[in-house]
């Protein structure tokens, strides 16, 4: 039926538009947007405030429909969620009556219907172990720091074992510290679990510190995606060591290049100081 | 000097609100309202009710407990239909824009009618006293849960209907783990206004059919000119709904702990 199946990418998305409003008045938020993901990559989109990351997102998440251009995941054509897809918000959106375990149960046992109830707790226990939440299992999420409740959102999505994972700005509601720790602790996860992410983010920094692949993407209305920043860094990276790598530097000046230089207007985000040196690195400039 | 201040506001301005009531009601028996019933004559009238509360010595003739107990009988069976008819409704006008449009007029049209016209309403579609009381009670009660029912689904955050949509979480698991328990609070302010509501209603249900009950007691007496039966009847009624009230509170305030 695909003819080209063969090459397809394991994540393909293809000139992808989406606006809001009625026809007439329409406004565009994304357009044109194209980018294929291989198996087991990690790809961070950084972009503004705005600018439409979680429209695109949701989109991936299958949350929203594409106006024009599909979304394929191996092949499928992506119209609604599914089970493929592990999403971890940028709110948490963990469910306040529900423990951690209750939280990530739900999913398990949602997704693995026909297992038992003994392999479907021991599952959930598993996956609260990897995030180092054991003490906290049977906590409601307001006894938890914001720190620990993205972990069980992080828990959660990887819970339902996911070809790909896919997250919405997870660290930009937490503090320099603890964004540099959850930082750690998500490269941690993904080296050991294999997975392809999406990571959408406004944290230059924290994009290149995360992913293989860096992609800017320009600031809305019409915003798309800018030119694939391969990350050639070895891993595991310090912080404090790439911050004088001049390979560091150089992709850092050209994703912020590309982001100052996308659109006309003169918009002194966060990310447009480009600050030669900092550390420490979390913090957000 | 605090556990002072503890007492003051927890005993001593009751009990001073109390006494200027009764003071009131005490020169009001004695000057310009000669047919009300002084304190002390209310309460040899009443005695007998009070002290054997649950005594049954004829049909009319009946402790004030047990009559106030078939008042809370009939409350019950009239509330439970008012949740089981106001919940389905409050979440489909919570839910659903058409829903919302289609009903909404008319409902905020239905809500203000008094129970007293709704009665012989019950009466005339059902025949007999006891299905229209429960009528009225669940037609009038029933408002306050699904207003607040519907409120809870409308303000339902967009992030747990995400997680229910992400999980492919089926309708009946998305009603009841998420749906369900997030709208909860709000559903329970709604159950507390409407069985005030339901005592409210009762009363004057009662004095309408004559059924067995504090509102028909109170009725009655009033047409055999006991008037301080009246006042022990005002008095039942008012504690009652008092206690009800705050029973409802009591589970409010756990479940909110138990949610949040």
């Amino acid at each position: 039926m695909y003819p080209r199946n063969f090459t397809m990418a394991f994540l393909e998305i293809k000139d992808v538009c989406k606006g809001y409003g009625p026809t007439g008045r329409r406004s565009e938020v994304l357009h044109n947007i194209n980018l294929e993901i291989e198996q087991g990559e990690f790809v961070a989109i950084v972009g503004y405030s705005g600018a439409g990351k979680t429209t695109l997102i949701s989109m991936l998440a299958g949350l929203i429909a594409t106006d024009p251009g599909t979304i394929r995941l191996e092949g499928n054509l992506i119209r609604e969620p599914g089970h493929d897809r592990g999403v971890v918000f940028q709110n948490y959106s963990l469910l306040p009556w529900k423990s951690v375990f209750g939280n990530i149960y739900l999913a398990v046992d949602q997704v693995f219907q026909n297992w038992t109830k003994a392999k479907k707790i021991e599952h959930t226990e598993r996956y609260i172990d990897l995030v180092n939440l054991t003490p906290a299992r049977d906590k409601k999420p307001s006894e938890l720091s914001g720190g620990m409740r993205q972990r069980v959102a992080l828990a959660r999505a990887l819970a339902i074992e996911p070809h790909i994972l896919l997250m919405d700005e997870p660290l930009s509601a937490l503090d320099a510290l603890t964004r540099a720790t959850l930082q750690d602790e998500i490269v941690r996860v993904w080296e050991r679990e294999k997975k392809t992410v999406v990571l959408i983010t406004n944290d230059v920094d924290e994009g290149i510190l995360l992913a293989d692949r860096i992609i800017p993407l320009s600031h809305g209305p019409k915003a798309t995606l800018g030119p694939s920043i391969e990350v050639d860094l070895a891993r595991p990276r310090s912080r404090k060591a790439i911050n004088h790598d001049p390979r560091f530097q150089r992709i850092r000046n050209q994703v912020i290049g590309y982001l100052l230089g996308s659109g006309k207007k003169p918009r002194p985000k966060p990310l447009a100081a480009p600050v030669p040196n900092l550390e420490p690195m979390g913090v957000a400039v | 000097m605090s556990e002072w201040k503890f007492k003051l506001d927890w005993l001593a301005l009751p009990l001073l609100g109390l006494g200027v009531v009764v003071v009131i009601w005490v020169v009001s028996s004695y000057t310009w309202a000669k047919q009300l019933p002084s304190p002390e004559k209310t309460w040899e009238v009443s005695k007998l009710y009070v002290v054997e509360p649950f005594t049954k010595r004829g049909e009319q003739d009946q402790g004030i407990l047990r009559f106030a107990w078939y008042s809370v009988i009939l409350v019950a069976k009239g509330y439970s239909l008012a949740l089981l008819l106001g919940v389905p409704l409050g979440f489909l006008l919570g839910s659903s824009k058409l829903f919302t449009k289609t009903f909404d007029p008319i409902f905020q049209i239905l809500r203000p009618v008094s129970p007293l016209a709704w009665l012989p309403l019950g009466l005339v579609l059902f025949q007999k006293s006891e299905p229209a009381a429960l009528f009225t009670i669940a037609i009038c009660a029933m408002w306050p849960t699904v207003l607040n029912t519907a409120a809870g689904v409308r303000s339902i955050p967009q992030d747990y209907l995400n997680v229910a949509r992400v999980l492919k979480l089926s309708r009946t698991r998305t009603l009841f783990s998420v749906l369900l328990p997030a709208a909860l609070p709000n559903m329970f302010t709604g159950f507390r206004l409407s069985l005030g509501m339901a005592w409210l209603v009762i009363v004057a249900v009662e004095m309408l059919t004559g059924a067995a009950g504090v509102g028909g007691f109170l009725w009655q007496e009033y047409n055999s000119n006991i008037f301080e039966h009246i006042i022990l009847c005002i008095v039942t009624i008012g504690l009652i709904g008092f206690a009800l009230d705050r029973l409802m509170n009591l589970v409010e305030t756990n479940l909110h702990r138990v949610l949040t």
